[in-house]
């Protein structure tokens, strides 16, 4: 607790991110606008939200999750390597566990902000702009989607980008390595599918797993044709391999054979 | 004075990275007070060390902190421990008074009071009107006070100072002996000192336990290991050849350690009643003229080369 409430207090001092929270709120408006036109302009009702747009909103959001992703993790455990803080830390009444859940608390609150919060305003924004629970009582599942999506999209990538974080000292290099595994993953996609025109090897790009488990959350045909399954294995598998890294990286004595 | 728990006790641990054993089969005690943990580079002082605070599972032995189980235990042995390692280390982007604060809460106190103790800490160790900079413009010297004062910050019953003098000049050097002194002997804070430095050790405390290899070499009060157990002499000596080879290895075999200091004059122990006489009879055994012969007094330096060898 001590270290996720010094690490938001950190951020939230840095006016370049407040800026970049800012920014990415910047649809969450768009689609309120959208809302608030749909049910109060008869002629604009084409626009009235179905459960798709606030799966494509969560879909818009992935630029600002990638740069916030970036922003926040990347120096998150490299930047207390550099400075030998780890033995810092272990040195004092707190778990490896507690350490990395505390950094990792940081990384997903921020994300949350991006993501889950913004989503479920837009849900509240419709209830309020409709003036009734018609929408919500027709799509009573989009709280529990919303929140569900959002939680595996934002574990998956905070842990990701913890580990790779903790393998580096030098923050910058976490970057590059993290925008590196997620445009060459979805690189290799492209190529496999040009190659073969089939989606079935959507599996090797981390993106196109998120897309396909979303789909199956919010009850929308499957982009894919990767047995959704098979995504949610990778997404958890690379959470696993994650924790796999962390615990054999965060350590008070780094020991070099 | 009535006889105290020892602080730190360990029972045959051993401590290997892979192949390479850093701790064999050590058993030792530290008494209450002002420790020195004396070794040369590599002897095994930051693994023991780290050992004790649970960085590093041993491959055997018992270790006790406080009189906690370093295995059961290792977090109420951190909340009573403080910690200044031994290379650079802080939290970046954090200002000093930021940043011992942060370690304060780290430790287990509330923010008010880790603040709080976190000026009064870096007052006492000198870093009062510099505790609004940024850790990263400290220079060596500063870092290594900020390392105590975040080790201090929640008045630990126990210090580890892991070579505080690192690195530092020699003014820096002597006020940090300066600050580890008072608090091993005005403020009551029982403190092991690491260093390979003789000087630090005997300066700021009163027992010494002297690593080699991994192992124990020797240990006890430094005013006891300092007592004479035969005579210290310095000797300069002249031989025919200019060889003194030889007449280093009759004194070895006769029993003497000798071993080189800063000048040419080298410092000859002597055990039992011998003294000077049995020096004289080995070097006219030798041909060896005696150019200097002078009693000494016994320095911990003494106690070192005698418990680790070193010619």
């Amino acid at each position: 607790m001590v270290i996720t409430r010094a690490g938001l207090r950190t951020f939230f001092a840095r006016r370049a991110f407040l800026g970049l929270l800012l920014v990415s709120w910047f649809p969450f408006f768009v689609r309120a606008v959208q809302i608030y036109a749909a049910a109060n302009l008869p002629q604009m009702a084409v626009l009235a939200p179905t459960a798709d747009t606030f799966r494509q909103f969560l879909e818009q959001q992935r630029p600002f999750v990638f740069f916030v992703t970036v922003y926040v993790g990347a120096g998150l455990i490299a930047n207390d390597r550099r400075a030998n803080a780890l033995q810092i830390y272990l040195s004092k009444p707190l778990t490896r566990a507690e350490y990395v859940f505390g950094k990792l608390a940081i990384l997903m609150t921020f994300l949350a902000l991006v993501t889950w919060l913004p989503a479920i305003v837009l849900l509240i924004v419709q209830i309020s702009f409709a003036g009734n629970f018609t929408f919500f009582r027709n799509n009573v599942f989009l709280f529990p989607a919303i929140t569900v999506f959002a939680f595996l999209q934002v574990t998956m990538i905070a842990t990701a980008m913890l580990a790779l974080s903790s393998l580096s000292k030098s923050s910058r290099y976490v970057g590059i390595l993290y925008a590196a595994v997620i445009f060459f993953t979805q690189a290799i996609y492209g190529v496999l599918y040009a190659v073969t025109r089939s989606t079935s090897l959507s599996w090797i790009s981390f993106s196109a797993n998120l897309t396909q488990i979303g789909d199956v959350i919010f009850r929308q045909p499957l982009t894919y044709d990767t047995p959704w399954q098979v995504s949610l294995l990778m997404i958890v598998g690379l959470t696993a391999l994650s924790g796999v890294i962390l615990e054999r990286r965060v350590r008070g004595v780094e020991v070099v054979a | 004075m009535a006889e105290t728990a020892p602080v730190v006790t360990l029972e045959g641990v051993t401590v290997a990275y892979g192949k390479n054993r850093a701790l064999r089969d050590v058993t030792s005690s530290f008494s209450a007070g002002a420790v020195g943990l004396l070794g040369p580079n590599g002897a095994g002082k930051s693994t023991m060390i780290k050992a004790l605070l649970g960085f590093i599972v041993p491959e055997r032995g018992r270790m006790r902190v406080l009189g906690l189980d370093v295995a059961a235990a290792p977090l109420d042995i951190r909340a009573r421990v403080g910690y200044m390692p031994e290379s650079d280390a802080h939290i970046p982007g954090m200002n000093a008074v930021s940043f011992v604060a942060y370690c304060g809460e780290l430790a287990g106190l509330p923010r008010v009071d880790a603040m709080q103790r976190a000026h009064e800490v870096l007052f006492y160790v000198g870093l009062g009107e510099a505790r609004y900079r940024n850790l990263e413009t400290y220079s060596t010297g500063m870092k290594q006070r900020i390392k105590l004062a975040q080790a201090l910050v929640h008045d630990p019953d126990l210090l580890f100072l892991d070579e505080p003098t690192n690195g530092m000049d020699p003014k820096g050097r002597d006020e940090m002996l300066e600050l580890v002194r008072d608090l091993a002997h005005n403020k009551g804070v029982n403190l092991i000192l690491s260093s390979h430095l003789l000087p630090d050790v005997e300066y700021t405390c009163d027992h010494v336990v002297v690593m080699d290899k991994g192992a124990i070499a020797a240990a006890g009060p430094i005013a006891s290991l300092k007592q004479p157990r035969g005579r210290v002499y310095e000797l300069r000596v002249k031989t025919p050849s200019g060889d003194l080879d030889s007449f280093l290895e009759r004194l070895r075999v006769a029993g003497l350690d000798c071993h080189a200091t800063d000048e040419d004059v080298m410092r000859v122990f002597v055990p039992g009643e011998g003294g000077a006489q049995q020096l004289f009879a080995l070097a006219a055994a030798e041909r060896v003229q005696v150019r200097h012969l002078r009693p000494s007094v016994p320095t911990l330096e003494d106690v070192f080369a005698h418990a680790v060898g070193e010619q």
